[in-house]
């Protein structure tokens, strides 16, 4: 019998599900043997199935979810000992008899950015060169010209993951085209060119550049040394949110690796005109640093501000020296397009969108965590097949793509496909692959609240119709919520959200309003029931709703009162209790705690 | 907060020499000044802006532009609450608000006993186990307004204990 493998998922998600006892046990019980070998390796996207031990024998794969101490230890003693499968746990398989529980999520993947992702030890450069790491990069230095790569890039029909889509390969033809790349006293060889990887996700509740740099960074760096190769840089930057020390601590571990290997450096695969290294920049917390004019400033240390275009990037970027700046799931796609042609990677997809969308599945779903789908898959097939529906059987509402600059998208639209052109005519974009689920239960005024209270905050200040404009917007929808707000506040929401798109200098500002916006378009009877009724339909606005005690069906527990932080309720043991709505904060625990719900909220 | 110059110049000494003579170094040099001395203080901004040659104002500018520097001293333990937007659809403003009653403090203050700093952050990347909490370095995921205040209770003994 060959060797069984049991590998463990240590991305962020399998930590924070308690997988870090599980490995140290898993290791502690298996050390030593002969007949098996152990792995920690990433994100295998099932993040609402962590922690995820995998086992794998004679070429066959079984994962197993929720593992705790004890399943482990029933892994160990029934399928690694003696080759009987624990169904319960089951997830996944390639073995036909037991497809296993999530079989049907798998079966709607195609996985290309994520080919190696919980797959792999990503700490160790031998296993990416296991599945073929860096042979792209040898194929293109040692067999293409720069343009072949990027003919091969552009035939792909790969755009930009990060949320606008410009056609990659364009963008490498200006940055290497640029006239500042002629040799001249600035950059005496020509050579002084810039590749910069934006991984400042900072889109709140998008995740997927975070697992793809956790789980498999070596692919983002070949992804970067082909562009390099492609566009003439000698100098890479991965700009890197601080908030993500796993993602750092792999870049650098991938970096360092890479450098031993030949892979970075001078004289890339022999060719002595092929020089190239990178290093990782630490974000410092600012969203408006994902916007590349303002993530420029922060790479060169000051505020990240950004500026007006033209000069673009690929002209005067970095130090003002030709730069080009590409998303973390884009360069992770570039080796898999040049290892297996463009045409493997066009047949998917629809229209203009070629190529698969990794979304980050979040909010009121069954099954959050990472998808990667074909271009051209309807939302609903990603929120009902994929995501595993509304969780406890509620009704769907809205799905939120693209965060902060993005809008929300109701019900009717659902056969909308993940398309950048049909997805932007919505009011809402692409973005870079966040999708928030919202439920009956979700208020949609309070999410546009929210999402203004961001922009506002991170608006760099630099230009007036974002900063004060939104600062207006929000106070609006602050009264709306509070119950204070009146019928012209909707046509003043709609003036200012015209106002800053036209007025704003960057994809900030001028996306700034998109979820006021779409909401208004699509949830006007929402906002009407705040306004006039001074309602909240979803029960959420605290101004708006009130809790009370069936006094017929309240048992006397004092469960309630105990929970109450505020001491609002009152009441004798064994007697009907009552709450003081002047008192009440509207915090939802004595609901949470009442054994008979008998509290109910209007 | 005042420290003393000596103090100071051991230091911030060597945080200086890594960056004499480079371009670019605003972030990283507040970042090294952050966990020298705790936080962003003034007299260190003001003594590592003299040696380099950049203006404090400079530093300063940056140093409030980016949510990761901060001005005052921090509590033992920080604890990072997500108001990200799928923490905020699962309903983490109820969490803030009771962190806010339990514990006395907004959004980015310390305890008075300097146990805790409370500090909401857009997002922990850990969407699906909404809504999430970083406590130190350690993810508290599927929180509810009571979980989040067991997890500090424990932090609490665990002090008193050692």
């Amino acid at each position: 019998m060959s060797k069984t493998t049991v590998t463990i998922g240590l991305a962020s998600c399998g930590v924070a599900s308690g997988g870090l006892p599980v490995a140290e046990e898993m290791e502690k019980l298996l050390s030593g043997r002969e007949d098996v070998e152990t792995k920690r390796v990433g994100c295998l996207g099932y993040c609402y199935m962590e922690p995820l031990v995998t086992v794998i024998r004679d070429g066959q794969t079984y994962v197993y979810g929720k593992v705790d101490v004890d399943v482990l230890h029933r892994i160990i003693d029934e399928h690694v000992d003696k080759n009987q499968i624990i169904k319960e746990n089951l997830i996944l398989s390639d073995d036909g008899g037991f497809p296993g529980s999530e079989s049907a999520r798998a079966a709607k993947q195609v996985r290309i950015v994520l080919r190696n992702s919980g797959l792999i030890d990503p700490q160790k450069i031998s296993e990416y060169m296991a599945r073929d790491g860096y042979k792209s990069l040898e194929k293109v230095v040692k067999t293409m010209s720069r343009d072949d790569v990027i003919k091969e890039v552009l035939d792909s029909g790969l755009r930009g993951r990060g949320g606008a889509g410009f056609p990659t390969g364009m963008k490498w033809r200006f940055a290497r085209d640029s006239k500042c790349a002629e040799p001249n006293e600035a950059n005496p060889n020509g050579t002084d060119k810039y590749m910069v990887c934006n991984a400042d996700e900072g889109d709140p509740g998008a995740f997927m550049d975070r697992s793809v740099l956790e789980s498999d960074p070596h692919s983002v760096i070949e992804g970067m040394a082909i562009g390099a190769y492609a566009v003439g840089a000698s100098h890479g930057v991965i700009y890197c949110r601080a908030e993500y020390p796993m993602a750092i601590k792999h870049l650098n571990i991938a970096l360092g690796q890479a450098r031993i290997g030949g892979y970075l450096g001078k004289g890339i695969f022999g060719d002595p005109n092929f020089n190239f290294d990178i290093y990782v920049k630490e974000g410092a917390g600012a969203f408006v640093c994902g916007e590349e004019t303002a993530l420029i400033a922060s790479i060169e240390g000051g505020r990240g501000m950004p500026r007006p275009r033209p000069p673009f990037p690929a002209n005067s970027g970095v130090w003002k020296k030709p730069t080009n700046i590409n998303n973390v799931e884009t360069y992770a796609n570039v080796p898999w397009i040049i290892l297996n042609g463009a045409m493997a990677f066009s047949k998917y997809g629809i229209g203009r969108s070629r190529g698969t969308k990794v979304f980050a599945l979040a909010g009121k779903i069954n099954k959050g965590g990472l998808a990667e789908v074909p271009m051209g898959m309807s939302l609903r097939e990603v929120i009902f097949d994929v995501a595993g529906g509304i969780e406890n059987d509620r009704k769907f509402k809205a799905v939120q793509l693209g965060g902060p600059s993005g809008g929300c998208v109701p019900e009717n639209l659902l056969d909308t496909p993940v398309d950048y052109e049909s997805i932007n005519a919505t009011g809402a974009i692409m973005g870079s692959g966040g999708m928030v689920v919202m439920d009956e239960d979700t208020c949609v005024v309070d999410v546009a609240r929210f999402f203004l209270a961001f922009v506002q905050k991170e608006s760099c200040g630099k230009c007036p119709f974002c900063r004060i404009g939104t600062k207006r917007m929000l106070e609006i929808l602050e009264r709306i919520t509070k119950g204070e707000g009146v019928m012209e506040d909707i046509d003043k929401l709609q003036n200012l959200a015209a106002q800053i798109k036209d007025g704003s200098l960057c994809g900030l500002g001028q996306t700034a309003p998109n979820p006021v916006q779409t909401t208004l378009r699509y949830f006007k009877d929402e906002y009407l029931a705040h306004i006039a009724d001074k309602k909240c339909p979803a029960k959420v606005c605290g101004d708006l709703i009130r809790y009370s005690i069936d006094a017929s069906r309240c048992v006397g527990c004092t469960k309630c009162a105990k929970a109450c932080p505020v001491s609002a309720i009152t009441g004798e043991l064994k007697q009907p209790h009552s709450i003081d709505s002047a008192l009440c904060v509207r915090c939802g625990l004595c609901k949470n705690n009442c054994p008979v719900s008998c509290i109910s909220v209007e | 907060m005042a420290v003393a110059i000596s103090d100071m110049s051991a230091k911030l000494d060597p945080i200086v020499e890594k960056y004499r003579g480079k371009q670019g170094v605003a972030i990283p040099l507040l970042a090294d000044v952050q966990n020298e001395v705790g936080y962003v203080a003034q007299d260190a901004l003001k003594y590592v802006g003299v040696e380099l040659g950049i203006p404090a104002a400079e530093l300063f500018g940056v140093a409030t532009f980016y949510a990761m520097f901060r001005f005052q001293p921090q509590g033992k333990h920080v604890v990072r609450l997500c108001r990200g937007t799928a923490c905020h659809v699962q309903g983490s403003a109820r969490i803030a608000e009771q962190l806010e009653r339990t514990l006395g403090v907004k959004d980015g203050e310390t305890t008075e006993d300097l146990m805790f700093t409370i500090a909401h952050v857009a997002c922990l990347g850990c969407c699906s186990l909404a809504p999430v909490m970083m406590v130190d370095s350690s993810v508290h995921g599927r929180l509810t307004p009571e979980k989040a205040i067991e997890v500090l209770d424990e932090l609490r003994k665990e002090g008193v204990s050692c």
